[in-house]
Formats: C-alpha cells, sequence, structure tokens
C-alpha cells in the first residue's frame, strides 16, 4: 500500500464538485471493510469514538513486521461516520507506525469536505484519526 | 392548494392535528400534487442511503444555516432553496426524519419563520417508514423548478435571542438536553462532539425536560394524554405561559417547540437556538449548576 493513498484520496475528492464529493464519500461507507472475525468475536476490544455522533468503534492492529491496520465498525444508518472510518481505515492500511503518526492532525479538514458536510461533522472524523494515532502510540510503548 | 388532512383518530387529540401525517396517510398521498415529501436527517449521506420515492432532502448544516454569519438563511437564500425542491408558497410539505424527527421538527421550525402555512411532519419519521419496510429508493427524485416568492425571515414569534432570555426570567424556561448536560457534568451530549462551550450547568429555573421523552419508542409522538403528564404535570406549565425552549444549537429544542406549540397548543412557545453553545460561553450571564432548576434572578430588559 502506498504511503500517498491519503493523498490520493484527498486528491479525488478536491477534483469533485461539492455533490459528487458527498456521492464520494457514500462509496466510502459503502465500502468500509468487515471486521475481521477477531473483534467481531471480542467487541471489548474496540475504543469507542464518543466525539461521533454515531457509536463507531475502531481497533489498531500491527502485524509483526510492523504493518500498520485501521480497524471500525459503525452502523449503515450512520452513512457519514461510516465514510470517514472507511477513508482512515483504507488510506492508513499497510503503513508503517511512522507514516501513520506523521499523518496531519488536520488531515479530515483538507479533504475538502467541510462544505458538503460542515466542519462540525467534520470533527468525528479528526477524533477518530486522533484516537488512533494515540492507541498506536500506546501500543508502540507496551 | 392544500393535501387532505390526516383524520388519524389519535392525532385528533392535539391542539393542531393537521401538523401530522401517519406512515399510511403518507403512503396513500405522497404522489398527490401541491404535496411534496422532504427528508432531513442528523446524517447527511442518509437519504442518499435510501429515501421515501419523489422526496427531496433539506440539509440543517449545508441548506438552512447561513454559510458565514452564525444565523439562518434569508430570504432570498430559501426562496431558492424551496424553488430548487420544486415547493411553491402553497405547498403542503411533509417533513421526515431519522432520530425520532429531531431535525425534521428542526427544518419545520424553519419554515415557520418564513410563514410557510402547510408545513406537516411524518408521526414515526424514517424509523418507521423503515420498521414498516414501505417502499425506499436510492433513484434521484425528478424536481421541476417552481418560484417562490421571497418572503422576509419574521424571527419574533418563535425564536428567542440570549436578550430576551434575560429578560424572560419568571416566566417558564424548559432545557431539553440530556440529564448530563443539564447538572453541568457535561457540555454536550453523552456520546457527542464537545462544542467548546466554557461553561456547563443551566439556564437559572429552567425545568429539565430531555426532548426525546416527547417521542414512543417507534419514534412517534407520544399521546396527548401521556404528554400533558409530562408538560403540564411534571414541568408545570399552564395555559398562557410564554415559554422558551432550549437545547445545544437549538435542534432538539425544535422537537419539544413542536411539541409544545402544535400538539399542546401553546401559543407563546420561542426556541432559543443560541442555545447552550452561546449561553454557555457568554460573558456574565447566570447560570445554575447540579440537579436543581434555581432561583429566578431579575429580568434584564
Amino acid at each position: 500500500m502506498s504511503a500517498d493513498l491519503l493523498a490520493e484520496i484527498r486528491q479525488d475528492f478536491l477534483e469533485l464538485e461539492q455533490k459528487d464529493r458527498l456521492l464520494l464519500l457514500l462509496e466510502f461507507a459503502n465500502d468500509l471493510p468487515e471486521l475481521p472475525q477477531q473483534f467481531q468475536d471480542h467487541p471489548d476490544l474496540l475504543e469507542r469514538v464518543v466525539e461521533c455522533q454515531s457509536p463507531v468503534f475502531i481497533f489498531v492492529d500491527l502485524d509483526a513486521d510492523g504493518t500498520f491496520h485501521l480497524h471500525a465498525t459503525a452502523p449503515r444508518e450512520s452513512p457519514t461516520t461510516r465514510g470517514f472510518a472507511s477513508i482512515l481505515a483504507q488510506g492508513l492500511d499497510g503503513l508503517t507506525a511512522e507514516q501513520v503518526l506523521a499523518v496531519p492532525d488536520d488531515y479530515p479538514q483538507t479533504i475538502g469536505l467541510s462544505e458538503a458536510v460542515s466542519p462540525l461533522r467534520l470533527r468525528g472524523m479528526s477524533a477518530m484519526l486522533g484516537r488512533a494515532k494515540r492507541q498506536l502510540r500506546d501500543r508502540l510503548a507496551a | 392548494m392544500s393535501a387532505p388532512f390526516d383524520p388519524t383518530e389519535k392525532f385528533a387529540a392535539y391542539a393542531h392535528p393537521s401538523r401530522l401525517v401517519s406512515t399510511d396517510w403518507l403512503a396513500e398521498h405522497r404522489g398527490d400534487a401541491g404535496l411534496v415529501v422532504v427528508e432531513s436527517d442528523e446524517d447527511v449521506l442518509l437519504y442518499e442511503v435510501g429515501h421515501i420515492p419523489g422526496s427531496v432532502k433539506i440539509d440543517w448544516h449545508t441548506d438552512l444555516n447561513d454559510k458565514v454569519n452564525r444565523d439562518y438563511i434569508e430570504g432570498v437564500a430559501f426562496a431558492a432553496l424551496m424553488s430548487s425542491k420544486g415547493i411553491t408558497r402553497d405547498s403542503t410539505v411533509v417533513i421526515y426524519g431519522d432520530k425520532s424527527n429531531w431535525w425534521a421538527a428542526y427544518a419545520l421550525w424553519v419554515f415557520t419563520l418564513f410563514g410557510h402555512d402547510d408545513v406537516r411532519l411524518l408521526d414515526g419519521g424514517r424509523t418507521k417508514w423503515l420498521a414498516e419496510e414501505r417502499e425506499i429508493t436510492t433513484d434521484a427524485s425528478s424536481v421541476t423548478l417552481t418560484e417562490y416568492p421571497v418572503v422576509s425571515r419574521d424571527d419574533t414569534p418563535i425564536r428567542a435571542f440570549k436578550d430576551d432570555v434575560l429578560a424572560h426570567f419568571g416566566n417558564p424556561l424548559i432545557d431539553v438536553r440530556s440529564d448530563e448536560e443539564y447538572s453541568g457534568v457535561r457540555t454536550t451530549m453523552p456520546a457527542y462532539p464537545e462544542e467548546g462551550a466554557l461553561r456547563g450547568g443551566h439556564i437559572p429555573t429552567a425545568a429539565s425536560v430531555p426532548w426525546a421523552r416527547a417521542a414512543d419508542a417507534d419514534s412517534t409522538f407520544r399521546t396527548r394524554t401521556e404528554l400533558d403528564d409530562i408538560y403540564r404535570g411534571e414541568a408545570g406549565l399552564a395555559d398562557g405561559d410564554d415559554v422558551i425552549a432550549y437545547c445545544r444549537i437549538g435542534e432538539r429544542s425544535s422537537h419539544t417547540w413542536f411539541v409544545l406549540t402544535h400538539l399542546l397548543g401553546f401559543e407563546n412557545v420561542r426556541n432559543y437556538d443560541g442555545s447552550w453553545t452561546e449561553w454557555g460561553n457568554a460573558v456574565a450571564v447566570p447560570i445554575a449548576v447540579g440537579t436543581a432548576p434555581g432561583a429566578a434572578p431579575a429580568p434584564r430588559r
């Protein structure tokens, strides 16, 4: 996975009209990967992102070779939140820990969704990114 | 041209039965000429996931709020919005949404600021429509642009500003937020983003009646008797009262405004949409903390 995937996602959004940016977000929502079985069986491993308006849970995973994965789950009736989670889960997948920690905290504000979605709603995505980085730091320190 | 009213028996007990329609009624009438169905949700993408066939979407953030000032759109923008949604000044508008019609009620309240005459809520909203496995679609609705007049927004009858609240002490206030927000433990509802209020608590003397108590488990409004017990009984409201309701940004209190005005018939109810995000940041306004309403400060006029 390319370290530039988040940049590519941003470029994809910015190239679209406002209305179509919403539809791209919906595509991400529909593409949110299912939780791996181990988390479906152990929901206690997941961390709730309380800053989001809908129940969304995330879990950070590092492979033995240091490859990063972000798992997330959110209800079907909360497509905006699912879309945010999906962008991060796909955009961060396969990076190294250093690359994840280097993602700018204001990434959610840079992908051109402030007008189509509203800045208030984007806060939920910032919270997901912040919590994912914090979980990762905890994992690295453990 | 107004659509016929829904004769559902439950509605007949409300003060203004014409403000509600049932899912049965909407299933029968949604294709009527002169009727426009509007979906208004908290989640900006939910309409795209599937909506009532023929319905149009209005979003509270991106359509109804001014992009620069912290205020609602003005008459010109409202007229353009209505035109783009195929709504005329005499259309019957039926609004439905997620979360027990919370945002739908907010949209209805904004329509009322512009004096749109015939605007109704779908009792039970999106949740009930889906629970009954009624038809939804992802197809775009075809809209014929309309001519909608530019009408000045009239805030006075149903909207309160901070100074109105300061002058209101001695009259009933209803705080519709969660218990934690009322007592001051939190400044936003559980599981929602903190929106930066510097102080927690409530406006002194406000009675705590969380908005969702007006909704039943299936998202429909509670019956007239149940609502009377809550608002006249527990909260102590009486006929003729001048009431101000507030929450965090004025959305949840729109739902309560609808209940008090259209279901219970109170004639002087205003929504303080500045709500806690303004009051909790304002300098030198009185605040009460804890579960007790607190004593009334002298009104400032």
